[in-house]
Order: C-alpha cells, then structure tokens, then sequence
C-alpha cells in the first residue's frame, strides 16, 4: 500500500525531530511513501474559526493532490492534523452539496476537483491496521523491557467520535497496544485522554499550564518513565512548558511536586526499540531531558 | 442475566470519603441503567440516592459518570454498556461536589446559565418580522436543544481546572440567544463573553461535543460566537489574533511558521511579549525555531483560495 505522507507544519518547524524518527522508522519498515512536498497546513482548527470554507478548502487541496497522484491513503504524523484534515475528509465525503460548494471553489482556484476517494490515516493506525503489530515486532530489537510509558492521546485522534472513530474514545487501546509491541509495560492515568491545552498556551497560559502539570504528574505517579504522544503539539506543550508547568504546580501544590518527564513522539518511541540511537531520533532537541530514560533502557 | 453495578456511595453524615459497593440485579430485556438502579432502590437498598423524572433522555436529571464517562443513566443500555466495557461503574459526576451518592449540587452550574443573561432581550415589546422567523430553527445551529443535563460542563476539560469558566452549556446557551433574530442584545452579548472565563477559555478539546446527548455541539456554539465576535470588530485581544494572524500567516506561507506566530500574536502587548522570549531562545538553542524558514512549492494556489474566501471589507 502506497501512502502520501502528510507532514503537517509542526514536523516541518518546531518538531522537527518528529519528521526524521518518522523517517527513520517508516524507512526501515518499508511502508512505501511519498511526501506531499506542496502542503499547505491543515488549519488545525483555527483556520475554521475564522472561515470553515475557507479551511475545508484548504483540505480539499490537499485531499485532491493526493488523489491526482493516484494515491489512496493519506498518512499524517500528528493527532491534530489527523483530526481537523481527517474530519474535512468526512464533511467532503458525506456532504455532496458541500463538497460541490467547495469544489467549485477549488476548481476556480487551483483547478483541483476533490472526488471523496481518499482515507486519511494516522502513523498509529496504520501501524495497527494496514501493517499490523505482529510483522512490526519483528523489527524491534531492542525490547524496551525496563520502561514503563503512559500514553498520551490528545484531543482530535479520539473525538469527536463521529470524525474518528479508530479508536474507542472512551477507552482507547491503540498507543497501549505499540507500547506493548515494543516490549515496554503501559501505564494509566485519568488524563491520557485529555487536553494538553496546546490551543491556548500563549494565550490562556495558566488554564493550559494547569492540564500540562496535572497531566504529567498524573503520569508520573502512575509510575511512567516517559509519556508517548502521536501528535506534536501535545509534544509542544507537555515538553516546552514542562518546566514553567511545575513552577505553577510548585507554587500551587509545594517544592516537592517535580516533574521532569521525558516525553517521546510516537516514532521515537518506536525507533528507540528499533535500535535507533537517541541521536538519530532526534532526542537532543526536547527541551526536558530524555537521559533517564535513555539510561534505563541501556 | 444477573448483573454487578459498582455504585459510588457516599452519605456525608456517615462517611468519611466515598466507597465502591456491589449490587447485583437480574435485568430484563433492553432494560436500562436507571431501571437497574431503581430496582435496586426499591429491593435492595434504599438509601442508594440519585436524580431522575422522566426516564427517556429529556429532564437531563439522571446524568453521571458511567464507566468514567458522563451519561444520562435513563439512556444507557446495560447489556450495550456491559459489552463495551466488561463491567458497569457508576458514580456521580465529575467535577461536581457531591452531596450523596449520584446526587451533586447543581447551583455552580445554574450560576454560569444565569451569568449569559438566558433569555431575549426584546426592545420594549416591538413585535418581530415575521420574516425574521422564519427558518428560525436552523439559525439555532441546535443550540436550543439543550436539556441542562450538566454532562458538557462536567467532562470539560478547562473547567475542571479552572471553575470560573462559564463552560460549554452556558456558552452555547449565549449563542442560542445572541443568534436569535428576535434578541436585540446581540453586540452587548459578545462583548461580556470577551474577558476571561467567556468565550476564549475553551481550548477546544470536543468532549462537550463527545458527551452532549442532544447533539447541542456546544464547542461549536463556542466557536460560532467566537467567529461573530471577531465580525462584530472585538479584534484586538491575542486570543482573536490568534485566529487572524495564523489565517495571515498560511495565507503568505502556505503554512504556519511557529517561531512567527507568538511574535504576531502579542504585538502590542508587551507583558505577554516578554514571557514569551526566554522560551522562544530556548527553543532555538534547541534547534526549535524553523530558520530560515523553508516555503512550500505551490503558494500561488493557496493565495488563490484565499482570496476566493475573502471577505469584502
Ligand atoms: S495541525 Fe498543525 S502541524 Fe498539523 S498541519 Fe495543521 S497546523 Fe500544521
Ligand atoms: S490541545 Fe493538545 S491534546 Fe488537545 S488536540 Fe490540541 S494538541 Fe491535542
Ligand atoms: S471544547 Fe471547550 S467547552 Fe467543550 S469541553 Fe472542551 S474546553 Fe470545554
Ligand atoms: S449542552 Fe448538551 S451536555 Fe450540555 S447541558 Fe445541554 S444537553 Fe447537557
Ligand atoms: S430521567 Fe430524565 S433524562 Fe434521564
């Protein structure tokens, strides 16, 4: 199965560690890829707010490129782009009189016209459905044994539901299931499938400092030596504002209450039971320190 | 079938903190979750305490956690229940203070509803168009089905670690109003919704959305409110900048640039500005800021689709 892989802004500019351990990964498990090197963002739900037309047609750019390239599957890398590119897929596909409105639109523009032919998958689900856990163990080999990884799901590659539907948004399996793949234990916490609070970091900071600090202490105490995400934003603000994160919870809660948690992109977490070295996946460029666990995995 | 509920109990006059108990019920066919518990009410134990009235999904009174989501018990099949989760937890709702067992108090929820001013504001009895009403239902967007269950406001995530925040019912009830074409407040309703706790303290994480069970979207109300606000000119907060300069910044770039966008949101607003620089040189000591900053092939077509869009000024 050919994919055209949609990189999504966030690998292509803060996270860039996200795009090479994707590369490194997906290369070495030859899933067959293409880039789709004239992206344009998905609007991660924000382009919306100003204009939903404007953001679906967007998407729909996207969506048409892909299926002139006579490619049927579009894999993304991040739980955001997931949900707002893949729920643009489900209005395109499910709403004919909108998704002639768009058309139009598009045609005029770009001279693109979106057929509804296209499935938008994430790195997590293809894994699981299209290349299936049992060929991906046989890559791992370097079981991360002496982990333990708490799972963080993020917001749009569980609900809303009707956009999704992968996973079972009240009680995902999916990120447990390749923890387990990759030999390490998974372990629970209230807020896995919570919000990182990403949307509004610059501008609500306390509100999302407070889910990040709650959140990561949650996973911390449930006995995580690392927190796995498949999207880079909820990488952005549980790593970058990890540290402004527990002087909120410090001040709150006493001097006691530390964070300090390594947080992986899904890929890394692959690439590291892979073989990868830290280096390759791009480890150095996390603002929290991934030694610990680097140590306890040597 | 014979079924186990764990229930939540929780009587203040005699419990130090809340306990799990096991009940057992033999259900029947299709029977639903408030009937269990009524069973069990009426055979078993009389002091299990809980709301409801009108046992088909329209009071919104029978609303608790189930399996660590918010449902309406009166809506929950036990036999679907059981099969999605091998076992059937029950416990009020959460982020609510409990008074017993199922039962919460409810008046944090009713202050925000009334903080939104929920209901028309005429201008002295004028009567309406009646052009004006037609097709009024569909301008609702369904916000005016809400049945004031507490199910949104109790899954939220913002609320649940800032109380303040009017939260998703009450948002979408502001919406319900200020897109009536009777109401004459319109402009005046946006603007209380500005300022902290209102419109841009949702961080849009859908489970308002997830758990509605009447499809109210209130997350979507918020947002519709949150695109009207921007047309009505409240313009000039970093929140409504968030939305104009990302839409400014992938309409020159095809995509976002992350190092830029902090920068564009907080011209102007020197106080976030320097909170936000130690960070930013940290993330580019980290290799974390994008520079120079690679363009997409094909930024023609996306300026193109922008344009299109445009909205006359
Ligand atoms: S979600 Fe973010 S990273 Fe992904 S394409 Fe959209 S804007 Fe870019
Ligand atoms: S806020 Fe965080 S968890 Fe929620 S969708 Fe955004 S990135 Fe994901
Ligand atoms: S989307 Fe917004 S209002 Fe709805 S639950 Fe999440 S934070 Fe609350
Ligand atoms: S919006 Fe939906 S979930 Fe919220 S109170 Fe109303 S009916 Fe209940
Ligand atoms: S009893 Fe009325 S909504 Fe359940």
């Amino acid at each position: 199965m050919k994919y055209a892989l949609f990189p999504g802004c966030a690998s292509k500019g803060a996270t860039p560690e996200l795009y090479t351990s994707t590369m490194k990964v997906v290369g070495r498990l030859g899933i067959d890829i293409v880039e789709l090197e004239a992206f344009n963002c998905c609007g991660a739900g924000v382009i919306t707010e100003a204009d939903p037309d404007l953001a679906l047609t967007l998407n729909a750019r996207t969506l048409a490129t892909a299926e002139r390239m006579g490619i049927q599957n579009v894999m993304t890398i991040c739980g955001t782009c997931q949900g707002v590119l893949g729920g643009a897929n489900k209005i395109l596909q499910e709403d004919e009189p909108r998704r002639e409105r768009i058309n139009r639109a598009l045609k005029e523009t770009t001279g693109l016209e979106y057929q509804g032919t296209v499935e938008v998958k994430h790195l997590q689900w293809i894994l699981i459905k299209d290349f299936g856990l049992d060929a991906l163990a046989k890559f791992v080999t370097h079981p991360l044994s002496d982990v333990s990884i708490a799972a963080f799901y993020g917001c749009y590659i569980l609900r809303p539901s009707r956009a999704t539907g992968f996973d079972d948004w009240e009680n995902p399996t999916s990120l447990e299931k390749l923890i387990r793949t990759v030999g390490a234990h998974p372990v629970y916490y209230d807020g896995r499938t919570k919000c990182c609070g990403f949307p509004v970091l610059l501008e609500k900071d306390q509100i999302a400092l407070s889910m990040v600090g709650k959140n990561v202490s949650e996973a911390k105490e449930s006995g995580g030596d690392a927190m796995v995400t498949p999207c880079p934003l909820c990488h952005m603000s549980l790593d970058i504002y990890q540290e402004r994160a527990e002087d909120k919870l410090q001040r709150e809660q006493g001097p006691e209450k530390t964070l300090g948690m390594p947080i992986l992109h899904l890929p890394q977490l692959l690439g590291l039971a892979m073989g990868f070295s830290p280096k390759e996946l791009g480890m150095k460029r996390h603002l929290v320190s991934t030694a610990p666990l680097i140590e306890k995995i040597q | 079938m014979r079924v186990k509920l764990t229930v939540q109990k929780f009587n203040p006059d005699i419990d130090l903190k809340p306990h799990p108990q096991d009940y057992f019920v033999e259900t029947s066919r299709g029977m639903t979750l408030l009937s269990a518990l009524l069973k069990i009410k009426a055979e078993t134990d009389g002091t299990l305490t809980f709301r409801a009235s009108c046992r088909a999904a329209i009071c919104g009174s029978c609303l608790m956690q189930v399996n660590g989501s918010q449902k309406l018990a009166c809506k929950v099949a036990i036999k679907e229940e059981l099969e999605h989760h091998g076992k059937i937890e029950v416990g009020p709702m959460a982020n609510m203070p409990v008074i017993k067992d199922m039962v919460v108090r409810m008046d944090p929820f009713w202050e925000k509803i009334r903080a939104v001013t929920p209901y028309l504001l005429e201008d002295g009895g004028k009567p309406v168009p009646t052009e004006a009403l037609k097709d009024i239902h569909k301008k609702l967007d369904n916000a005016d089905a809400c049945i004031m269950c507490m199910a949104c406001l109790s899954a939220c995530t913002s609320y649940e670690v800032s109380p303040g925040f009017l939260g998703p019912a009450a948002l979408a009830k502001a919406y319900r109003f200020q897109a009536d074409p009777r109401d004459q407040g319109h402009v005046d309703r946006l603007e209380k919704l500005q300022g902290p706790n209102g419109i841009w303290d949702c961080v849009r994480c859908n489970f308002c959305v997830q758990v509605c069970p009447k499809d109210v979207q209130p997350m979507e109300q918020i947002i519709r409110l949150r695109r009207r606000s921007i047309g009505a000119g409240f313009t000039d907060s970093v929140e409504a900048k968030h939305i104009t300069e990302f839409t400014k910044v992938v309409a020159a770039e095809g995509r976002l640039n992350e190092a830029l966008l902090p920068v564009l949101m907080t011209l102007g607003n020197i106080r976030k500005m320097i909170r936000i620089i130690p960070l930013g040189i940290k993330m580019f000591l980290h290799g974390k800021t994008p520079f120079p900053f690679k363009r997409v092939p094909g930024r023609q077509e996306i300026r193109a689709i922008f344009k299109k869009w445009e909205k006359p000024k």
